[in-house]
């Protein structure tokens, strides 16, 4: 199939961007959209053009690090992650848009890339269990309820890709909040700093530049991984509970 | 044994003195004239006495530091897998003071996120005869009697704190009804000693230590450099001390020092393009620290994965893998006739329908290992009875078929088992697996080979340690599923923080300046060889070269590797290799993001490598594992180990670029365990 690409290029994070106009021919329906990408920049280098820079790595759907505003959607048409997506879903002679994420707390690196550091701050605040190496139980002296250990597992399945806050109206990171707060809230290893834990995340979530949450559930329809809404639920009540705790 | 050999020299390697290989008078080596023989290796600082003591012993004897002298020290880290961010955070809550260095955005992106199926420990919860020896016996027998065994108990014995610590981090592993972890068996073996979280293992085992790192980060004991790449390892005086590294947002060159070096940066299965591994996963870091002394130590064990999904046409970028539980209810065939090749497999009647290994192999059929049924795949598809799409002319892909398993168990069941993996391959391929046959072939997955150790997982650079994938110490000529994920952890999070205290007890060493010398001329050849690949200017893209350098490693040194073959690829790779450098084309500055530049160095050790990994598999004249060469085997076509011959650990030196790799031999030694030839007829 033929395609025209409408791409963003931005040189780095300080000066203005644009789209561009590219077009594609030949493009088989097997490519996988970055081997789209791929095909385009060998076309690029060819020409002496900048290739156009994007970020990927596992391409099998798991490490989080592709994503791309693909026609308006983060990831694209289909629930799946950008390296996942493939060209089937698209039809020849269709016009493709592609921006970065759109948010204040992903800066753009350059052209697609985006900066994500905002999450692995949010994370520093309190997405963990304080153990350190060697003092840890054996592992069968705390039962879990396989429920709560299957519902934990569903959660902590986010990959950190950033789809939810790109989705947002209103910029928010509550869904990639929500699951990992979920995730240790169920978990009898997670209950000693649960109240510390989400009042610095939130915390720490606001200070990036992050908005609130909007109900709008937009993130969990674009969310690869279909992290659910109530996660988010989860997020309100524990902040509230940890509030009435005196945090 | 003798045998007959083609004397033919390459046109770069001068003749060779008598006696080439250190062997015996009047016995040839298969890489004579490709290599100069060294001393053996003959201290692996493995401790003596019994094999159930040798860890404690060696912990008690490694020199304590004590918690006030510990933030003096200063330790790097590159790489934020498994291994690397274990260690990162052990070392961090330690007390010392860690730099910890990734290429990618975030730490949490590590290709150990992608391992499916489990991790292996010996807690015998199913009282089923599991224990830290058989864990142990099963690993040594798996690796196919080419690993260390004091290194192998090691990770048996601290398997079961892995899963104690994982677990304490909020891990959700897969649980019973009663609350407590299930196991399941994995890979052949008779024991279920498998942890699980679903298909996603490897994923929730990467976040457990991420955010482990991510609590020290936030401790200030760890300092994380993400989007930064290693280009060279600092060495002076003897020691490791530092590493130059490419800040790739800025392209600032930087220098970072410290009292010793961890090198965790996985494997390198990609200098054959095609692969399971991420898009990034290099031989980078391992590689310039191999030019700087660290010995390479059996490059060319490799591992092959038979079920994953088929190359779709020149455009593929990346492999990806299912897992080969596929093969408990898939029966794999191809048509027996070429001329069916392209036709709906549904309208082949049974008749002209080549069952292959269950033909070949009726006791095992599809459940032979892997490299059987991988090497069994390539050879029905070079016969020209590949389906699927041709690519480059060949069709490359065999039919993995539930139709027989959906008759029996019903289409629920089978849906039950395997649903997620028949989605995966039905969004890749675009064709619906209940009903057409899967289409599948192997793929590079993993590689045993790697940097030198020793029993303290530090290599012949003195300060400078590897852990994890990018080391060769444990998984011999074959690695058994579910022990990368034990291997990564047991490493980072159990022997190298004790290891490493008895160097660091030596410490801190006498500060360096940036003025140093070693640090002047790291620095100079990372500058160096970035302006080169700049100002080549030439006419091919630097992907073109690593999937041509990939078709080469693919044909000569993949499933089955000969004498002809082996060195036929050398001659293709230093040709590649010298064109490359003078007609690559990279655009763009090194003052920005540029991921042409940071490919173009990849690919560039990539191409020194291979060609190791040629003459390290030249020189390896019996199969083995992963390892299989095409003049080794039964009048069955089994491999065939030579122990007299073989039983070593290849080491190799750095001689510099176009002069011969000196050979070390590390002596492999048993004493807690009998060697066996394997058989699955």
């Amino acid at each position: 199939m033929n395609l025209t690409l409408k791409i963003w290029r931005q040189p780095d994070a300080v000066s203005a961007g644009a789209m561009h106009t590219y077009e594609l021919a030949d493009v088989s329906p097997d490519m996988s959209f970055l081997e789209m990408l791929d095909v385009l920049n060998e076309q690029l280098n060819d020409q002496g053009e900048d290739p156009i820079a994007f970020d990927s790595d596992c391409r099998e759907g798991i490490c989080g690090m592709c994503g791309l505003m693909i026609n308006g959607d983060a990831h694209g048409p289909e629930v799946t992650t950008t390296c996942q997506l493939h060209m089937r879903s698209f039809s020849d002679g269709e016009t493709i848009t592609i921006e970065p994420w759109r948010s204040d707390a992903f800066p753009v690196v350059k052209d697609l890339v985006v900066d994500r550091g905002a999450f692995d701050r949010i994370i520093q605040a309190g997405g963990y269990v304080s153990v350190n190496t060697g003092s840890a139980p054996e592992a069968h002296s705390v039962p879990v309820p396989k429920d709560d250990a299957d519902r934990a597992f569903n959660v902590a399945t986010c990959i950190g890709c950033g789809a939810c806050v790109a989705a947002c109206p209103n910029g928010s990171a509550s869904l990639f909040m929500g699951a990992k707060v979920t995730h240790l809230g169920l978990l009898p290893q997670g209950q000693p700093e649960r109240d510390e834990r989400v009042v610095n995340m939130v915390a720490q979530h606001d200070h990036e530049g992050f908005g609130g949450c909007t109900n709008i559930g937009a993130c969990t329809a674009a969310c690869p991984k279909e992290i659910p809404l109530d996660v988010i639920s989860q997020l309100n009540k524990d902040l509230r509970t940890a509030i009435k705790h005196g945090h | 044994m003798s045998h007959s050999h083609d004397m033919d020299m390459p046109d770069t390697v001068t003749s060779t003195e008598a006696s080439p290989t250190g062997a015996l008078d009047g016995e040839y080596d298969d890489a004579m004239g490709y290599y100069t023989p060294g001393e053996p290796l003959v201290d692996t600082k493995a401790p003596q006495g019994p094999i159930a003591d040798r860890w404690q012993n060696r912990k008690f004897e490694a020199r304590l530091v004590n918690p006030a002298n510990r933030r003096k020290l200063s330790i790097i880290i590159v790489g934020t897998g498994l291994a690397g961010a274990s260690a990162a955070a052990t070392l961090g809550e330690a007390g010392y003071n860690v730099k910890t260095f990734c290429y990618q955005d975030s730490p949490r992106r590590a290709h150990s996120i992608a391992a499916q199926g489990g991790i292996n420990a010996a807690k015998n919860y199913k009282e089923d005869g599991d224990s830290v020896h058989r864990l142990f016996y099963d690993t040594v027998k798996g690796g196919d009697y080419r690993s260390r065994e004091s290194n192998v108990y090691r990770l048996a014995e601290v398997s079961t704190n892995i899963i104690d610590q994982c677990v304490a981090q909020g891990v959700p592993f897969a649980r019973e009804y009663g609350g407590l972890l299930d196991n399941r068996s994995f890979g052949g073996v008779q024991v279920s000693r498998t942890f699980y979280a679903r298909g996603q293992t490897g994923q929730q085992l990467l976040i457990g230590a991420y955010q482990a790192l991510e609590r020290q980060i936030s401790a200030g004991t760890v300092s994380m450099f993400t989007r930064h790449e290693m280009l060279e390892l600092i060495v002076a005086d003897g020691k490791a001390r530092g590493i130059i590294a490419r800040d790739m947002v800025t392209g600032e060159v930087q220098t970072h020092l410290a009292d010793v070096v961890v090198l965790a940066s996985g494997g390198y299965g990609n200098v054959f393009y095609l692969s399971t591994n991420a898009m990034g996963s290099n031989v980078t870091a391992a590689w310039r620290a191999h030019r700087k002394g660290a010995y390479m130590a059996n490059p060319c064990y490799t591992q092959i994965h038979p079920t994953c999904i088929p190359v779709s046409g020149s455009h593929q970028s990346k492999l990806t893998l299912m897992s080969e539980s596929l093969r408990n209810d898939g029966r794999i065939w191809v048509p027996k006739n070429q001329a069916d090749c392209d036709k709906d497999p549904r309208e082949i009647a049974e008749e002209d329908r080549d069952y292959y290994l269950e033909r070949i192999y009726p006791s095992f059929g599809n459940l032979v290992p892997r490299d059987i049924a991988s090497r069994a795949a390539k050879n029905v598809c070079d016969e020209g009875r590949g389906v699927g799409p041709e690519v480059d002319g060949v069709r490359r892909g065999v039919y993995l078929d539930f139709a027989d398993a959906i008759d029996r168990l019903g289409r629920d069941a089978v849906a039950n088992k395997y649903g997620n993996l028949f989605d995966m391959y039905a969004r890749i391929t675009g064709e619906d697996p209940y009903s057409v046959p899967m289409r599948i072939y192997p793929a590079v997955h993993y590689v045993m080979g790697g940097l030198w150790v020793d029993y303290d997982l530090q290599s012949t650079i003195p300060g400078l340690f590897v852990t994890g994938e990018a080391n060769f110490s444990d998984h011999g000529a074959n690695r058994l599923g579910a022990s990368a994920l034990m291997q990564g952890l047991a490493d980072g999070y159990f022997v190298l923080p004790h290891t490493i205290r008895d160097y660091l007890a030596d410490g801190p060493f006498e500060p360096i300046g940036e003025d140093h010398p070693a640090v002047v001329e790291a620095r100079t050849s990372v500058t160096d060889r970035i302006q080169h690949f700049l100002s080549v200017n030439g006419t091919r893209s630097v992907d073109s070269y690593h999937r041509e350098l990939g078709n080469i490693m693919w044909e000569y040194c993949g499933m089955e590797r000969t004498e002809t073959g082996l060195k036929k690829a050398i001659d293709l790779i230093r040709g590649l290799r010298d064109d490359f450098y003078r007609n690559v084309k990279v655009l763009g500055t090194s003052e920005s993001l540029n991921q042409s530049l940071e490919k173009a160095g990849r690919v560039a050790d990539f191409f020194e490598l291979g060609e190791l990994m040629c003459i390290d598999a030249l020189n390896r004249r019996e199969s083995c594992g992963g390892h299989f060469r095409g003049e080794s085997q039964t009048e069955d076509g089994e491999a065939l180990r030579h122990d007299d011959e073989f039983a070593y650990v290849a080491a190799w030196e750095w001689a510099g670029l176009d002069e011969r790799p000196v050979l070390h031999k590390e002596d492999l030694v048993y004493t807690a365990i009998e060697m066996k030839q394997r058989s699955y007829k």
